[in-house]
């Protein structure tokens, strides 16, 4: 209940942080701004002004409108966005949007995936005093281990039985989401308070109805918070798939071939897209939480 | 469920209802000398002719591993039904048990069904490259580890430290920043790879480039929400002996983010790792964790690309585990810590 009230306290202290974040943003644009006319100098007098006379503003104005700058200009990004977004047809390969399902597919068939596999082991290590000694250490050991590098593994294992498109980077999602989902749902599923286990006792009921009654729902605050790290985790495996799989496709891809080719708007665009992507599957996470959890916020 | 309804307090929950799948609690030295007799057996069983990779794989071969792993789920749940005294102790050895017995029977059963090494090479195998790779990996070690990891994990937790004390006197800027800091963690920062790639090269200093961004924020977060942990009762006594700020920052506030602060550093270890690895995917020069995952994957030379995660599992759970220390050492008196043993 303690998180509960927390994020409440954040959203109600949202409406007075309006000016701060404006105030923020806007720093962060002017630096911006700034660090793109430093970096974006040199070259600019290089290739653009060589030939002619210039001010101090044609330099500015030159800066942010280079074709390949160092650092884009923020409304060099906003403008290819929406350009890549508006000017191609939803199946082409050129469009963002494009890009962006293709990686979204992949994460969210991965994080599904991956849930249901946590909530299950997850089950099983609470009922069984075995699975809680032998696997629960192992697992919560790997949270340290940098399980992401063992993705070209996955990548080439199932590559050589056949699989490929979206099914490998599903299953890198996967284990990604996996980790942290079992184990806030162990710690969730034993949140309830002996005194609530014993009364459920008294009731004679089963361990699947105490399961279903008791120990699912009290587990529900700690599950939507392990949610919100297994999507994004998932989000950066599938990204990280999509890099050595010829990269045809995906928000991976798009920043790999931009690396290839030195097209930064590109590569910024794409960054820009998964930080959107990021940020929405995040909020759909808190958005679930919000309706489903409705009934226990205490105001 | 009945875990944590201690059956000692109350012995009919326990048996009534069968809700404890488990065995009753066996004998410590009976379970003992089970274990053992299986290990002999085992290695008995893995050195002989049965179990070489010529030999036909027969109906024995056969009979024998389901009997060894019937003993061995036997005597893992036996040595995870151990209650008492030694507890803890056999709490580990459960999860060693367990690992040891996944090992044995991932080297059984590949070399016997001869899986092809690019699918799974087995245990054996991957410690003779780690071995014969030993200086290849060490480099790569030396590479990604020494310096983009370590170097970028200080630089970033450090910033991300200064940056959380300097504005801690600045509500408004605190008000804009944490929420937008707080947002990272949902995006894939590890993206800017191919950025940093291009300002700062191929060599380490793009990958430690990565790590302090992906570090930063989540140092910065922790740090704040460190600093406003302590307790009202305990600033106003500060503020009763006429602490400056100064004082009450370094001997109350201070003191009391360090857990908040390890929490930071501990997470910070495993995702510094990880952007330095993924980093490395986006161009390297040719030494590298990263780098001798995606190349020696490319050229299906699976045992070498197991080496190498094997070398990145070590590193970050050592890490972990050198911070888990140092946080016992620093902030011995907090609860949290007190708490364990």
């Amino acid at each position: 209940m303690a998180m509960t009230s927390k994020r409440h306290g954040h959203a109600a202290a949202l409406g007075s942080q309006g000016a701060p974040i404006a105030v923020v943003l806007a720093l962060i644009a002017l630096v911006w701004y700034g660090l793109a006319i430093a970096l974006n100098a040199q070259g600019a007098i290089e290739r653009n002004l060589a030939d002619v006379m210039w001010t101090w503003q044609d330099l500015v104005a030159t800066t942010w409108a280079m074709e390949r700058p160092v650092l884009p200009a923020p409304h060099q990004v906003a403008l290819d966005l929406w350009a890549s977004i508006t000017g191609w047809p939803l199946s082409s390969p050129r469009n963002l949007l494009f890009h962006t399902a293709v990686t979204a597919e992949s994460t969210l068939v991965g994080f599904i995936l991956g849930t249901l596999l946590g909530l299950l082991l997850s089950i099983a290590i609470v009922h069984s005093r075995t699975l809680d000694r032998a696997l629960l250490p192992w697992i919560v050991a790997s949270q340290s281990v940098p399980v992401l590098a063992i993705a070209p593994i996955v990548l080439v294992i199932l590559g050589s039985i056949g699989l490929t498109g979206v099914a490998p980077k599903a299953v890198i999602a996967m284990y990604l989401c996996f980790f942290p989902v079992t184990v806030a749902m162990v710690q969730g599923l034993r949140s309830p308070q002996v005194i609530e286990t014993e009364m459920l006792h008294t009731y004679a009921a089963s361990p699947w109805q105490a399961l279903w009654m008791l120990r699912l729902p009290a587990s529900l605050p700690f599950l939507f918070p392990a949610l919100r790290v297994g999507v994004a985790a998932g989000l950066v495996g599938a990204m990280v798939a999509e890099l050595p799989t010829g990269a045809q496709a995906g928000l991976g891809a798009r920043l790999l071939t931009g690396s290839y080719y030195g097209q930064t708007i590109q590569i910024w665009s794409a960054l820009v897209m998964s930080a959107v992507l990021g940020l929405v599957l995040t909020a759909a996470m808190a958005g679930l939480e919000h309706v489903v959890l409705r009934s226990r916020r205490q105001t | 469920m009945s875990r944590r309804a201690d059956p000692k307090a109350n012995p009919a929950l326990r048996s009534a209802k069968g809700i404890q799948m488990d065995p009753v609690a066996p004998d410590g030295k009976a379970t003992v000398a089970m274990v053992a007799a299986s290990f002999a057996l085992a290695l008995v069983f893995m050195f002989s002719p049965l179990a070489r990779p010529a030999a036909p794989v027969g109906a024995l071969f056969w009979t024998l591993t389901a009997t060894l792993a019937v003993l061995a789920s036997v005597g893992i749940r036996r040595t995870a039904a151990i209650r008492g005294t030694g507890g803890g102790f056999y709490a580990s050895m459960t999860a060693a048990l367990f690992g040891f017995w996944i090992l044995y029977f991932w080297q059984l059963l590949v070399v016997a069904a001869e899986v092809p090494r690019v699918l799974l090479p087995s245990p054996a195998l991957i410690v003779a490259s780690l071995w014969d790779n030993l200086s290849t990996l060490g480099g790569d070690f030396v590479q990604t580890v020494i310096k983009a990891v370590l170097i970028g994990w200080a630089l970033g937790c450090g910033l991300g430290f200064l940056v959380a004390i300097a504005i801690d006197r600045m509500p408004f800027l605190q008000r804009g920043l944490l929420p937008i800091a707080s947002l990272t963690s949902a995006i894939p920062l590890v993206g800017v790879a191919p950025i940093a790639v291009m300002w700062f090269g191929f060599e380490w200093p793009s990958k430690a480039a990565v790590v302090v961004l992906m570090t930063f924020f989540p140092m910065l977060v922790s740090t704040l929400a460190g600093l406003q942990a302590s307790q009202r009762l305990e600033r106003e006594l500060m503020h009763s002996y006429a602490a400056s700020y100064l004082r009450t920052l370094w001997s109350l506030r201070l003191p009391s983010a360090v857990p908040f602060m390890f929490a930071a550093l501990k997470v910070n270890a495993s995702l510094a790792l990880i952007g330095a690895i993924v980093a490395e995917f986006f161009g390297s020069p040719t030494t590298g964790l990263g780098f001798r995952i995606s190349t020696e994957a490319l050229k299906m030379n699976m045992t070498l690309v197991w080496a190498a995660v094997v070398v990145a599992a070590v590193t970050g759970t050592t890490a972990y585990a050198l911070l888990s220390r140092l946080e016992r050492r620093v902030a011995f008196w907090h609860p949290s810590v007190r708490g364990r043993k």
